[in-house]
């Protein structure tokens, strides 16, 4: 019986020398793509095992991490008051993962980036454990508080967004109503009734929309600055103070329609400057009108319409369109018809029209850095565009001061400071029947001729009186504070 | 028979009695080992995950010890001739099982499971059962052939033993596969580890009887032994009997385990290559049959054939879908080489039956693949030792039931390691002393001792004669 029972063996060793070299297979030629695999959960786990950067404003950290009491992933994130600063940190949760600035920076914030590849090696070698690096904002911590605060107070859907105009530094970007990311952070079943109670589905408010960077609103006059700008780059008028060609009543060009004027105001043949100062709907309808669809939609995408822009935190692109008939380019030219702009969007028009015409790309993360702060990669400010000259600029500047000083802006006035701005009350829904936006768009300047902030206001309220809304009584007020706490914290 | 060459005398049976080595001191130190790497094992789980030596590392580690100590002096005293290395092997795949199964249940995300039970203390009162079992098979077993008397008994209590699942009532359907009874008071019970012991002694018995009529009465066709058509009875009934566990059980393993164990002893008791040929052909028909209406069957291949769709689907909540398999392959890519080192894995994803049914994926992930093939080794000298003792054993009824025992073991560690890698569909097994579980425990401790029975049979010197009144005479008679 002893030949069978040596097959046997031999078979006995084949059956164990099939398992070898599946298990060879397995956990060393396909170890790296089980290991890396998306769906492996393992891959997660790491990524929320060690604890995460943070997102630091003026030197103090935004966020936080806490260790999670249930579930396999050990940290989570924390935020410090993070309904205020949603917008611009987005959220990172154990469920739902990432969007925004926590999105996009992840490499550095996880630690996985390879700019950390000689940190980790380093920590490796020490004993540390590892950390995720930093990631340091442009933002400016009193201005963002000012914004949410005033936002707060006013009580209705709105966003603020402000920018230095010499470097494009994003100095606040709120928006209302907003919602607390910690709430989300997690993984538990509280975290999940919080992100269904967030959604829009089941909150028309829609908290989550950053609508300083992602929500685009009808400008309405205050889009009259860039008209205006168009006007003096064109040299259709060289001067705020010479006679504009403008009949009011004013019928649009091919159509028998009268575009109306907001009350009883002097805007026959009226100055650029007393056209802004008053908002006159007739001299910038007009101004579109004889520039053309082409020559506005230049200068408008000059100022960064059209396209989307990467703060790096995406924004939605604005809009001004093209192939428009003549009365329709005069609506556009008034911030009405197709024409809409993010809230940062027209913190740009206004940042540029400060910066003595040019235009800074706009960006929130100044520097990224090792968790022990050294600095990885600094953003270097970057032109973005010359929308107008610099004569042209300090033209349109000293305007809208007029706007401010003796126009429909005066609530904006600061003591101190040379504050430039302009109001919009755009109309929307069918029959403009919906409450119409509140905007106002402005900037500051110092005494020695700097500009530290430009910023834009929108509001959209339900409940206010349609009458009371206007630019100058909602919105400009904010801007005050904004600026007023930017030039603050210069001091 | 090498264990015996280094005494060349042992031949010559007049004065063979003393001096056959025992080995039983190999054994011992041996022991140790097997003792002290579950006991360092334990340790660095506890140091892995709480960062402190786990408090109950002295009374494990002496508990361990006292059991080991246990079976090998029951060894000294009853079986002191037998194989030196079964029981250390076993004892070390025993410790390093509790240790897995003990860090699995440090696991939070397996505590959170309704399932979970602390199964660590559990299975040390397996183990403890198990290696008790093993004595007594020691002490009553006085010699392996009184196994012969109960040839027919045995196929009596097989039969019970597997049909007892489709008992009503009795019966539990664990994730398809129904080879698991309730006993009240005792739990779950999984009569097919113990009918894998008594089947064998049927086989072994029956074949020894009938294993000339089956070899020799045959025909010679296109190079193979016919054999006749009455003799095909036996393999008829044993394939039948395969064919109604993998469709009333829906166990692919179970059944694969029992006609391949038969095809084996079959072989061996016959020396007919035609038997394995019908065996194979009789296996791959009833397979293929049986997976072409049973549908958990074919699911069972559909999910080895595309783990990731049935993770997709079990994920999606499609009922009867099991994200196991493919969390057992990502345990064992995640382990890589090396392994991630005991405790810093993550292998409680695949959450049921990951101390059981996939207590592999834990090592794999853990230890690595370094790991995984010094375990399947340590398997493969245990079937090693076993088919030794086959050929060392000097009874046709001791080779047979030692190469079926054996040849069933090598069967159980392919069809798990397989099915939980990938290799081949997943059955309901459990990796023999690794895995939780009672029954596989207590069935595979008795395997054990009776194979170390068996082996002490075998290299047990012969008695010596009993004295010759004749020589004496001769001697008195001596010419002086």
């Amino acid at each position: 019986m002893n030949k069978p029972l040596r097959r046997i063996a031999i078979f006995c060793g084949f059956l164990i020398l099939t398992l070898l070299i599946r298990d060879n297979w397995l956990q060393y030629v396909k170890a790296d793509s089980l290991k890396e695999d998306p769906k492996n959960r393992r891959v997660l786990i790491a990524r929320y095992a060690i604890p995460r950067g943070d997102i630091i404003v003026g030197g103090n950290p935004i966020t936080g991490h806490a260790e999670t009491t249930s579930g396999d992933f050990k940290f989570k994130r924390t935020y410090k008051d993070g309904a205020m600063w949603a917008p611009v940190t987005g959220f990172v949760s154990q469920a739902y993962g990432a969007n925004q600035l926590e999105s996009i920076e992840d490499g550095i914030l996880s630690g996985t980036d390879d700019r950390l590849f000689f940190r980790n090696t380093l920590d490796m070698i020490t004993g540390k454990d590892k950390e995720g690096g930093n990631v340091v904002t442009t933002l400016n911590a009193a201005a963002q508080k000012a914004a949410y605060a005033g936002l707060k107070k006013q009580g209705g859907k709105g966003a603020v967004a402000a920018i230095e105009p010499s470097t494009g530094k994003i100095l606040a970007l709120a928006s209302f109503p907003s919602y607390d990311p910690s709430t989300i952070a997690g993984g538990s079943t509280s975290d999940e009734e919080a992100w269904k109670k967030l959604q829009k589905k089941n909150n028309p408010d829609d908290p989550m929309l950053n609508r300083a960077l992602r929500e685009v609103y009808p400008p309405g006059s205050t889009f009259k600055v860039v008209t205006a700008a168009a006007a003096l780059e064109d040299g259709l008028y060289k001067t705020a103070d010479e006679k504009t060609n403008s009949p009011d009543p004013w019928v649009m060009k091919g159509t028998t329609t009268k575009l109306p004027n907001e009350g009883n105001i002097p805007c026959e043949n009226a100055t650029l400057r007393v056209a802004l100062q008053w908002s006159c709907n007739t001299v910038f309808g007009k101004i579109g009108s004889d520039l053309g669809n082409d020559k506005m939609l230049e200068e408008a995408k000059k100022f960064g319409f059209t396209e989307e822009q990467f703060t790096p935190v995406r924004t939605s692109a604005s809009v001004f369109s093209d192939d428009m008939n003549p009365s329709q380019t005069a609506l556009s030219s008034i911030g009405q018809f197709n024409t809409a702009a993010t809230p940062l969007q027209m913190a740009m028009v206004a940042s540029a029209v400060a910066n003595d015409g040019t235009l800074m790309k706009p960006y929130m993360v100044d520097e990224v850095q090792t968790h022990n702060l050294d600095p990885l990669e600094k953003t270097t400010p970057e032109e973005m565009s010359k929308p107008l000259s610099a004569e042209n600029a300090q033209i349109l500047q000293s305007m809208m001061e007029t706007v401010v000083e003796d126009g429909t802006g005066k609530k904006a006035q600061i003591e101190g400071a040379k504050v430039g701005g302009k109001t919009g009350t755009a109309q929307h829904g069918v029959e403009n029947s919906e409450n119409p936006y509140a905007w106002f768009i402005s900037y500051a300047k110092l005494d020695d001729g700097s500009s530290p902030v430009a910023v834009a206001v929108v509001i959209e309220d339900d409940e206010a009186v349609r009458d009371d809304i206007s630019g100058g009584g909602l919105a400009a007020p904010i801007a005050k504070s904004v600026m007023e706490a930017v030039i603050d914290s210069k001091k | 028979m090498s264990s015996t060459t280094n005494s060349p005398t042992h031949h010559t049976s007049t004065i063979g009695a003393i001096g056959a080595p025992s080995r039983r001191n190999t054994e011992l130190a041996l022991l140790v080992f097997a003792v002290v790497i579950p006991v360092f094992a334990y340790a660095n789980v506890g140091l892995a995950i709480n960062d402190e030596v786990p408090a109950g590392l002295l009374s494990y580690g002496i508990g361990l010890g006292l059991l080991a100590g246990i079976g090998h002096l029951a060894v000294r005293k009853f079986a002191p001739y037998a194989d030196p290395l079964l029981l250390p092997l076993a004892t070390l795949l025993n410790g390093l099982g509790l240790v897995a199964i003990w860090r699995l249940d440090q696991s939070k995300l397996l505590q959170s499971l309704p399932t979970y039970i602390t199964a660590a203390p559990r299975q040390l009162l397996y183990t403890a059962l198990g290696i008790a079992l093993f004595v007594v098979v020691l002490i009553f077993l006085k010699d392996h052939r009184v196994l012969q008397r109960y040839t027919y008994i045995s196929m009596f209590v097989a039969l019970v033993l597997l049909l007892l699942p489709l008992v009503p009532g009795l019966g539990a359907d664990v994730f398809g596969a129904k080879i698991w009874i309730r006993v009240p008071g005792l739990g779950s019970v999984q009569p097919g580890e113990f009918a894998k012991i008594v089947l064998a002694v049927f086989f072994a018995g029956y074949l020894m009887v009938k294993r000339d009529a089956l070899a020799l009465a045959s025909r010679r066709f296109m190079g193979l032994y016919l054999p006749r058509g009455r003799d095909l009875g036996p393999i008829l009934v044993v394939w039948a009997m395969s064919i109604l566990i993998l469709i009333f059980e829906t166990d692919l393993g179970t059944s694969l385990l029992f006609f391949g164990m038969f095809v084996i002893m079959l072989y061996v008791a016959t020396e007919r290559t035609s038997w394995i040929v019908f065996g194979l052909l009789m296996s791959a028909v009833g397979a293929v049959g049986v997976a072409s209406f049973e549908s958990h069957i074919q699911q069972r291949v559909d999910a080895w054939l595309d783990p990731m769709r049935e993770y997709t689907l079990s994920q999606q909540g499609v009922w009867g879908h099991s994200e196991q398999a493919m969390q057992a392959l990502w345990a064992f890519g995640s382990g890589g080489t090396l392994g991630t080192g005991w405790g810093q894995g993550h292998s409680e994803l695949i959450r049921f039956a990951a101390n059981s049914d996939f207590i592999l994926a834990t090592f794999g992930e853990e230890l690595g693949l370094a790991g995984v093939m010094a375990l399947l080794l340590l398997y493969a000298l245990i079937v090693e030792r076993g088919v030794r003792t086959a050929l060392a054993a000097r009874d046709p009824f001791g080779k047979l039931l030692a190469i079926g025992l054996s040849g069933a073991f090598a069967l159980q560690v392919f069809v798990v390691a397989g099915g939980v890698m990938g290799l081949i569909p997943l059955t309901g097994m459990t990796m023999p002393f690794l895995a939780y579980g009672g029954s596989s425990v207590l069935a595979n401790w008795a395997l054990i001792g009776i194979l170390m029975r068996i082996s002490d049979t075998a290299r047990r010197p012969a008695p010596a004669p009993a004295p010759n009144p004749d020589a004496e005479m001769t001697q008195v008679v001596r010419p002086s």
